[in-house]
């Protein structure tokens, strides 16, 4: 069903010498981004006539170029420079930029590029140049089909990024998420895909039943989600590349709150019985079941950490919803959160040091974090509704979603999706063409 | 050491529960006691004088004494009307993480399912299910609208 992922093969073809002046700390928020200059990249007049025929696109050197300028300023670690201002011109610059016009602009790092078009593929090359230095940092060249041209601008940025930052990016990625429609009272809600930066958006369901909380497989093109079909709320499995579902969690009673682990095999979930939900496991090759948990109290929203061995969870076993943390087999269960408020939702960070959460205290939510022992709680947002971070896979930015208060005649309410650094910063609405909940981030899709 | 701890706890949680109870008594505004409605606006009947929903307290799962009554006339009525299966809708207001509000969904309606059960009803004429947040009938984001939604519902099913 959805097959637009095409292969991309990216090969190194110069790497100079490392060392730089510029560098970009992301650990704190950043009140200074790196005025940093986007060059158009270059097109020459026959590939230019070739794509402008394929893609509809005029110019599609200054097309991809938007790409990486836009997630640049949506990371908030970077000021990309008005065009405008630019005196040298692409090509030109690609071979061998100007230092000093590009300092007399104040960019600190200059992007350049080329874009040719051969035997139907796309081939583009690009640099990136430390103005002051006067040096090139790295140069990339790769090849793909020309309907890939956004995801060329996610790569980009991608090594720019981690040029820069010395982490990984995460532009090269999309997300799943839940889209909505009508009134509060008789939703519609279909699972929707997106790029990262909001374009390409397909819906994967057709909104016949009620579809939920849809999770990313860390390693491939797998998603599992809650869905309604025929009035049993089970854990479904979803490839988004031929569109086969298949049901998971067929328990004699609801299964829900599913979620991956970090190999991406096996479902972690709750499985609701009888008034009591407690968390199980699916293996998907063998299709092995085993019970983690088993306490009267409601156990849900598990987490595994990226190495497997822990689980955070969510239970209210003290009377109240607070988050937990366990072993993989269910031992050894320790509470974590100990603030004022309740607590739902955790996450485990990519990165393994930090459990994202949601918070609810004194009638507000936040979307906060702390370290896996419950210490360092730090609060990112507060609002009137929100919840449901999900990392970036670098760990740096979490997604989630944010509703608005509505009147006693339902107006008013939206429902959106949000991101906001780990900093605290940069806190921004991702744009999506419904009202949107539910997000989950997936894993790089390129290297 | 552990014992000792969890009496203590325990007995922190009745006092608290006691304190609350007694805060909720003498609150009784004209739909809500506490903040368990008490209205009829959004309750639909089963049969003559048999309404279809309970309601229930923040967090809460736990039947209040008009809603065991509400339940002792169903259970009379299935009784009574012994071909007919219902199915337990189970439900919570919007101020909730979704998951945890489906398992609440699902405890609420299965300590309506044990009521009735109590009551001679057999558990295979009663199945479960919970729609935690994602179905509210009153769609305000105000304490009144949000104890109508923390409801759980009697539908006939055949």
């Amino acid at each position: 069903m959805i097959k637009y992922f095409k292969y991309i093969i990216i090969f190194l073809f110069s790497i100079t010498n490392s060392y730089a002046l510029i560098e970009v700390d992301i650990t704190r928020g950043n009140l200074n981004p790196l005025p940093i200059a986007v060059s158009p990249l270059s097109v020459d007049s026959n590939s230019n006539e070739a794509l402008q025929k394929t893609l509809k696109k005029k110019d599609i050197g200054s097309e991809i170029s938007k790409v990486v300028e836009n997630n640049l300023q949506t990371s908030g670690l970077f000021n990309p420079l008005s065009k405008d201002a630019f005196l040298q011109k692409p090509d030109i610059a690609h071979l061998k930029p100007r230092f000093e016009d590009w300092s007399l602009i104040k960019a600190q790092a200059l992007i350049t590029g080329k874009v040719i078009y051969k035997n139907e593929k796309l081939r583009v090359e690009f640099r990136l140049w430390d103005v002051l230095a006067g040096k090139e940092m790295m140069a990339l060249a790769f090849t793909t089909v020309p309907t890939n041209w956004r995801r060329v601008g996610h790569i980009i940025t991608d090594k720019v990024y981690e040029r820069l930052t010395g982490e990984k990016g995460y532009f090269d990625t999309r997300i799943i998420y839940v889209s909505e429609e009508g009134p509060k009272t008789k939703r519609i809600k279909k699972l929707a895909i997106m790029d990262q930066d909001g374009f390409n958006t397909k819906y994967l369901t057709l909104g016949n039943e009620l579809v939920l909380t849809p999770r990313f497989n860390p390693t491939n093109q797998m998603v599992t989600y809650l869905s309604y079909f025929r009035n049993l709320p089970r854990v479904y499995l979803l490839d988004i590349e031929t569109g086969i579902q298949e049901v998971v969690g067929d328990f004699p009673g609801m299964t829900f709150a599913p979620r991956f682990s970090p190999n991406g095999k096996k479902i972690i979930m709750s499985f609701a019985m009888d008034g009591n939900s407690d968390i199980y496991t699916m293996d998907l090759e063998n299709r092995v079941v085993e019970r983690i948990t088993n306490h009267p109290s409601i156990d849900t929203s598990p987490s595994y950490s990226p190495d497997g061995k822990y689980i955070c969870f969510n239970s209210d076993r003290s009377g109240y919803q607070q988050i937990y943390v366990m072993k993989s087999d269910g031992t050894k269960v320790k509470r974590i959160s100990f603030g004022k408020g309740l607590y739902g939702t955790p996450v485990w960070s990519p990165r393994g040091d930090l459990i994202a959460f949601t918070k609810l205290h004194k009638g507000k939510f936040y979307i906060g974090v702390m370290r896996t022992d419950g210490s360092g709680e730090r609060l990112l947002t507060e609002n009137f509704y929100q919840e449901a971070p999900s990392w970036s896979p670098n760990g740096r930015v979490l997604i989630f979603y944010r509703e608005t208060k509505s009147d006693s005649e339902g107006k008013g309410f939206s429902a959106k999706l949000w991101s906001i650094d780990l900093t605290g910063y940069n806190e921004r609405l991702v744009d999506t063409q419904t009202d949107a909940s539910d997000p989950s981030w997936s894993s790089l899709l390129s290297n | 050491m552990i014992l000792t701890k969890i009496f203590k706890n325990a007995f922190l949680i009745m006092l608290a529960s006691l304190v609350l109870s007694a805060c909720a008594t003498k609150k009784v505004t004209n739909q809500m006691q506490g903040d368990v409605y008490t209205g009829k606006d959004t309750v639909e009947y089963l049969a003559s004088g048999v309404a279809d929903r309970v309601f229930f307290a923040t967090n809460e799962s736990v039947l209040t004494t008009a809603s065991r009554e509400t339940l002792r006339k169903q259970a009379a009525w299935l009784r009574k009307n012994s071909k007919i299966t219902v199915v337990l809708e189970g439900h919570a207001d919007e101020r909730g993480t979704r998951e945890y509000n489906l398992a609440l969904g699902e405890r609420r309606a299965n300590s309506v399912k044990d009521y009735l059960m109590t009551y001679g009803i057999s558990g295979n004429r009663i199945s479960v299910i919970s729609y935690g947040k994602e179905r509210p009938v009153d769609s305000g984001s105000n304490p009144l609208a949000w104890s109508k939604n923390r409801r759980s519902v009697t539908v006939k099913a055949n």
